[in-house]
């Protein structure tokens, strides 16, 4: 991670978060300092191997969500007369047990999925990005109160407190899904960010910023919350497996819409009509392939973020370049 | 000791929260069980059955902060209220014949793939740069991905239905009466392993890694060089020095994440038809049955508040930082 040294930065990942700036930047400096910490991310994510073979998991499906659907021709909820068919060139990947096409419902559901699962992620790291950081950035009696909480939440089981909320829920649907879990699982990304922000409340950068009279709000999230983003990154992707492992979950339990497809009501109608014990495993199959698959490509950006944020997980050859050098 | 203290405080204020929790929830759901059991009736019911129903449930009209403090009353008394599933049996009766199917099950496999992982990740640490430690996290990170009940419908279908090696579904084989017989015991294993291997193989993935992260910059710590130095032998340098100071945020992680270890055993054992409280959960939420639900919830609460407060207490052996600073 060479990052060029006027960017006042060392040459890990770890230095990013403290830059040291004891003047009050012009706005112009500081759009340009945002734009190198987003350049930076970017090449952490494709100069490491891990992290890109990650993306570019994750853009597969991604694409397939977005343009996937517009090359789907037959109705993924129409019956048919084929029942239970094994997959066959007519049936890429064969039919349910009311003749309705697997490979149209995956690729549908890949949509619903993928939307459902980032919109949630980024609901969720929103709410714990505000807790964390007004609770480390206020300190004393606020920071006491919000603590708390957020340890209780911590230690509240999520999945299960998920279920019981969803199932009180009268209207049941993505939008419950999405609001269940978020309102269990914040708790963690939250207390992250709070530990980060108490730190960063007294540097100078901050202090300089509050003498020259800005508000709160701006200190809150204009100057502090940048110098995180890495954090809040690496949580976000985090949150995104995790919200598409529960909201599968929650389907699969029936508290999920089932008649929106989706992976996860994909597993609803396959599990209640024994798709297992009819040996249709082309039936419950494909969906679990595509959350192991996207959650792995997520998994691989997060291990290769781990990697270049701690210097001593990575591999490198540079110790032989140095003797080198010094030999010569 | 003033640390203890703090802890214990926590623990009761976490405690007192699931459990108001648990009553603000239920008081948003549409209805009360006992319009439920008299859905089911569909009317033929008359007012006297109906009026019995309500004062069984222990419904009344009384202002929020009386059912409140009514309800805590309950709770204290061991009372959770009737189960509409199983209507009338008690809700604690019900959890306390599908609860010791539950802590076998998932008490053990968690306990098994909490220690198989991190000895492993301690061993691929340590020899960093084998064909183990660049083969095995890769793998491990697609199982940890994989939604819990996927793997157990797909070993479901490899294991049991394809080649026919363990039983498809239940606890015990039907026609066995549950005893401490030999026959009844086996039988019990023989079901039980095979949800006991996807809990392990889903869940061992998050130990092991982590320990290898937290292992490999323990190793590179100047006291492990000089405990080498000193030329001890290779174990006492590896889990005297290097894994009892790697082990700490395990610890940690293995307390945080088991609330989600338990919801993706729950829907395990909903795969495997296996008995438990997964079973009883799948029933509460497919027939509405909050009481159930209610019971169910604190339960599994407590048990992850007890199971947090014993990590904390371990942590607080393992590290004597945390004696001194604040004790």
């Amino acid at each position: 991670m060479n990052i060029p040294a006027r960017e006042k930065k060392g040459d890990d990942f770890t230095n990013v978060q403290m830059p040291g700036g004891t003047t009050v930047r012009s706005a112009k400096a500081e759009e340009s300092l945002r734009n190198a910490r987003l350049r930076d991310l970017w090449r952490l994510l494709t100069q490491n191997p891990k992290a890109f073979a990650g993306v570019c998991m994750v853009a597969f499906f991604v694409l397939v969500a977005i343009f996937g659907p517009l090359f789907i021709h037959t109705n993924p909820l129409a019956f048919s007369s084929d029942v239970l068919s094994s997959p066959s060139s007519q049936h890429l990947l064969g039919t349910t047990q009311t003749g309705q096409d697997v490979f149209a419902q995956v690729v549908v559901g890949t949509r619903v999925s993928i939307l459902w699962g980032f919109l949630t992620g980024l609901l969720v790291t929103l709410l714990s990005i505000t807790i964390g950081l007004v609770a480390g950035y206020f300190g004393g009696v606020v920071d006491d109160v919000l603590s708390l909480v957020i340890n209780v939440f911590l230690v509240l089981p999520g999945l299960p407190l998920a279920i019981v909320l969803a199932s009180v829920l009268s209207y049941k649907g993505p939008l419950t899904v999405s609001l269940v879990i978020t309102l269990t699982s914040w708790a963690w990304g939250a207390r992250v960010l709070r530990a980060q922000s108490l730190s960063m409340r007294k540097r100078d950068f901050v202090e300089a910023a509050r003498s020259s009279g800005e508000s709160a709000f701006r200190l809150i999230f204009f100057e502090i919350l940048p110098n995180e983003i890495a954090i809040v990154a690496a949580g976000f992707v985090g949150t995104v497996i995790y919200v598409i492992l529960a909201e599968a979950g929650l389907e699969f339990l029936g508290l999920g819409d089932p008649n929106i497809i989706s992976w996860g009501s994909m597993f609803y109608w396959a599990q209640n009509n024994d798709a297992l014990l009819q040996g249709a495993w082309w039936w419950f199959l494909p969906p679990g392939l595509c959350i192991a698959l996207l959650g792995a490509g997520l998994a691989f950006i997060n291990y290769g973020i781990d990697e270049v944020a701690n210097p001593r997980l990575r591999r490198e050859p540079k110790p032989k370049a140095v003797k080198m050098r010094k030999a010569a | 000791m003033r640390h203890l203290l703090r802890r214990i405080g926590f623990y009761l204020v976490a405690l007192w929260a699931s459990i108001t929790l648990n009553f603000i929830i239920f008081r948003l759901a549409p209805g009360n069980p006992a319009e439920a059991i008299m859905a089911r009736f569909q009317g033929r019911m008359n007012p006297e059955a109906t009026q019995a129903l309500l004062l069984q449930f222990g419904v009344t009209k009384d202002p929020l902060w009386v059912q409140y403090f009514q309800y805590l009353n309950n709770i204290l008394h061991g009372n959770f209220g009737l189960s509409v599933t199983y209507f009338p049996t008690p809700v604690s009766e019900v959890i306390g014949q599908e609860l010791p199917w539950t802590l076998t099950l998932i008490g053990c496999s968690a306990l098994i793939s909490f220690v198989l992982g991190t000895l492993i990740g301690v061993l691929i640490a340590w020899k960093r740069g084998s064909v183990l430690d660049s083969l095995l996290p890769p793998f491990l990170t697609f199982f940890s991905a994989i939604p819990y009940f996927w793997l157990a419908l797909i070993c479901l279908y490899v294991f049991a239905y394809t080649f026919n090696w363990f039983p498809l579904n239940g606890g015990y084989a039907i026609g066995l009466t549950p005893g401490l017989t030999p026959d009844f015991l086996g039988s019990v294993i023989q079901h039980a392993i095979l949800p006991g291997f996807t809990i392990v193989l889903s869940s061992i993935a998050g130990w092991l890694l982590g320990m290898r992260n937290t292992m490999i910059t323990t190793l590179s710590e100047d006291y492990v060089l000089m405990a080498e130095a000193k030329g001890l032998s290779e174990q006492r340098v590896m889990f005297s020095y290097a894994a009892r100071n790697a082990i700490l945020p395990n610890v940690t992680g293995f307390a945080l994440s088991l609330g989600f270890v338990v919801g993706g055993a729950l829907l395990t054992e909903i795969v495997f038809s296996y008995p438990g409280i997964g079973f009883a959960l799948l029933q509460a939420v497919q027939n509405s049955d909050y009481p159930l639900l209610q019971g169910i919830f604190l339960l599994i609460a407590i048990g992850v508040l007890g199971a947090n407060f014993l990590a904390d207490l371990v942590y607080t052996v393992l590290d004597p930082r945390v004696r001194q600073e604040r004790g």
